[in-house]
């Protein structure tokens, strides 16, 4: 495990918990420093962060598959290409990501099996399936652009390596979502049936990127500490009002219906005031009942449990390569 | 109507140019079936990366075929509205991914072609086919030397991918002898400077496969009887399956923008 070399300094002190550690580590914090991976930091924040980035990164990996989906039916090669490039660029950021939160202590291989084995989330979205090729319109512009709303105030996440992260991440995300939303305009000004498979995948797709910005504030477990330290700038509600609010005239100048007959902007505020969502559904996609859970979990351990004689091979022959070389050396 | 299959007037040069595009569609569209479920990451990776790579190939050579055919037909027609029958690309690449080592196996037999292929056609006398030449001469380097060094890992890796690797190169060496074949259309095609005749390319092609796969501990195989007819539209029953699957959109929907 590599990353055990970047603790050579303080590797001392880095099990130390006490109130003096705190209060020096809360103050950088509040001055807006960026922790970086020698930093001595609560193991509590190590563990929020390892969490988090962990998460994040295997939702960018599970969320290939919805997409990924799609692919080989395509309806045009250059959708098809830009999808492709869509999903390859998902795969480069799990790896920002998982080499972000290696410099917390874990390992990639360790991480990945959490999620194998059911013990790590990943983003309740990747649970819905991508019936039509609206879906994946729909999903570039509505869970590319949720995702962006997340993303952009983690560019100034207190932990140095996951704010880089997220700066590339939310440039390709940006263009993902234009790519998206040129889809949606282009079955929106298209056919009748494309209209129609437009304002379906609309109805599918828009409360479940609702429950995407997590649970509503009263609810939500890790909101304090992660706001106290500055890994979460926003409440949930918060960004989940933001989104709604960018997103309506989208919709409408895409000319299409947003599924929810009680929403209505407020004179006073400017917001658009949605109905109520359907929390149990929530719940249930977390607890693995979700349309696709059990699929899309197939698929990765599938995908894990063929590839180990590969894996091993690569290693077998790296371990001849170094042994025939230090032969060679000693001759 | 749109429903229909597009007929292609195939002079040669149309014929031929739409030989290589379907080559790369098709083998792109085999690579991306693999998203999402690679041995690791960074393969996943990779294998996008060649797919893409491929079916941007794929797209300048149907483009560079409708404008030469001068029917109205573009890149979205010749891929999406051609029937088996009117698919040219070689046996070899619509062959199914199988294991992780048929997939290399079937990227190294290509690539070691295409990477001498494109180089040569670099000195086409055709503009346009010398500046696709000179892009994918790029590419396919890069995807020869991604496989090579995968067959040499497979190969000399585990009893268990070793044997893999040699059944890989067993049942797929006879597609291999498709790629040197040529027919009357063609030969005008090289006297005129246009394409380069792929029989002088099969030594050097010898060379660079027994080269990888020798160094993988592997050895290639003694039956040379070679199968024949993707390039005249006689295919394996694998193609017909994946052109359902890659054409199902437009012929369901014909006729709209997307």
């Amino acid at each position: 495990m590599y990353t055990q070399a970047l603790n050579t300094s303080d590797a001392d002190d880095r099990n130390i918990e006490d109130a003096a550690h705190a209060a020096a580590f809360q103050a950088r914090i509040d001055a807006e420093e960026r922790i970086e991976p020698n930093d001595w930091m609560p193991a509590a924040y190590r563990k929020t962060l390892t969490r988090q980035i962990s998460q994040h990164a295997h939702s960018e990996i599970v969320g290939m598959l919805p997409e990924g989906n799609w692919i080989t039916r395509a309806p045009s090669l250059r959708r098809k290409a830009a999808l492709l490039a869509k999903v390859q660029d998902e795969c480069g950021h799990g790896l920002y990501l998982y080499a972000a939160a290696e410099t917390l202590g874990a390992s990639r291989e360790e991480l990945v099996d959490q999620m194998l084995a059911g013990k790590a989330k990943y983003s309740s979205i990747f649970n819905y399936p991508t019936l039509t090729w609206a879906d994946i319109g729909v999903i570039g512009w509505l869970v590319d652009g949720a995702a962006i709303m997340n993303q952009i105030p983690l560019c100034r996440c207190s932990y140095g390596p996951y704010a880089r992260a997220m700066i590339r991440v939310c440039k390709e995300e940006s263009f993902h979502q234009r790519q998206g939303y040129e889809i949606m305009l282009t079955l929106a000004r298209g056919s009748e049936e494309q209209k129609t498979m437009a304002q379906d995948a609309l109805n599918r797709w828009w409360w479940p990127v609702l429950m995407m910005f997590g649970p509503p504030d009263q609810v939500s477990q890790h909101s304090d500490t992660s706001t106290r330290w500055k890994i979460k700038r926003f409440s949930n509600d918060e960004l989940r009002q933001k989104f709604v609010d960018a997103t309506v005239p989208q919709a409408q100048y895409l000319g299409l219906t947003i599924p929810d007959p009680g929403m209505k902007q407020n004179p006073a505020t400017g917001h658009w005031e949605y109905s109520a969502i359907d929390w149990e559904e929530f719940k249930q996609v977390l607890a693995g009942n979700g349309p696709c859970n059990r699929d899309r979990m197939a698929a990765r351990r599938k995908a894990h449990d063929d590839g180990a004689w590969v894996r091993e091979a690569a290693q077998a022959y790296a371990e001849k390569r170094k042994r025939r070389q230090v032969a060679q050396a000693a001759e | 109507m749109a429903t229909a299959s597009i007929q292609v007037s195939e002079t040669p040069l149309v014929l031929y140019t739409l030989r290589r595009a379907d080559d790369a569609l098709i083998l792109g569209h085999r690579l991306s079936e693999w998203c999402g479920h690679a041995p690791i990451l960074e393969e996943d990776m990779a294998l996008a990366n060649m797919a893409l790579d491929l079916l941007g190939q794929a797209r300048e050579l149907y483009s560079y075929a409708a404008e030469v055919e001068g029917k109205g037909n573009d890149e979205d027609k010749l891929a999406y509205l051609r029937d088996v029958r009117q698919y040219r690309n070689l046996l070899l690449l619509e062959q199914p991914n199988g294991d992780f080592a048929r997939t290399m196996v079937r990227q190294l037999f290509y690539s070691a072609f295409a990477d001498l292929y494109w180089r040569a056609m670099m000195k086409s006398s055709d503009a346009t086919l010398a500046a696709i030449a000179a892009k994918s001469e790029k590419e396919s380097a890069y995807h020869l030397r991604h496989s090579s060094e995968w067959i040499v890992r497979l190969g000399d890796g585990t009893e268990e991918s070793h044997a893999r690797a040699q059944t890989a190169v067993d049942d797929l060496w006879a597609f291999t002898g498709e790629m040197f074949e040529v027919d009357a259309g063609e030969r005008a095609l090289f006297d005129a400077g246009i394409a380069v005749d792929p029989a002088g390319l099969r030594s050097q092609w010898l060379d660079t496969v027994s080269g990888v796969v020798g160094e993988a501990t592997l050895v290639l195989p003694s039956n040379d009887w070679m199968q024949q007819g993707g390039r005249d539209g006689r295919h394996s029953e694998h193609l017909g399956h994946l052109l359902s699957e890659l054409q199902s959109m437009q012929r369901t929907f014909p006729g709209v923008a997307w």
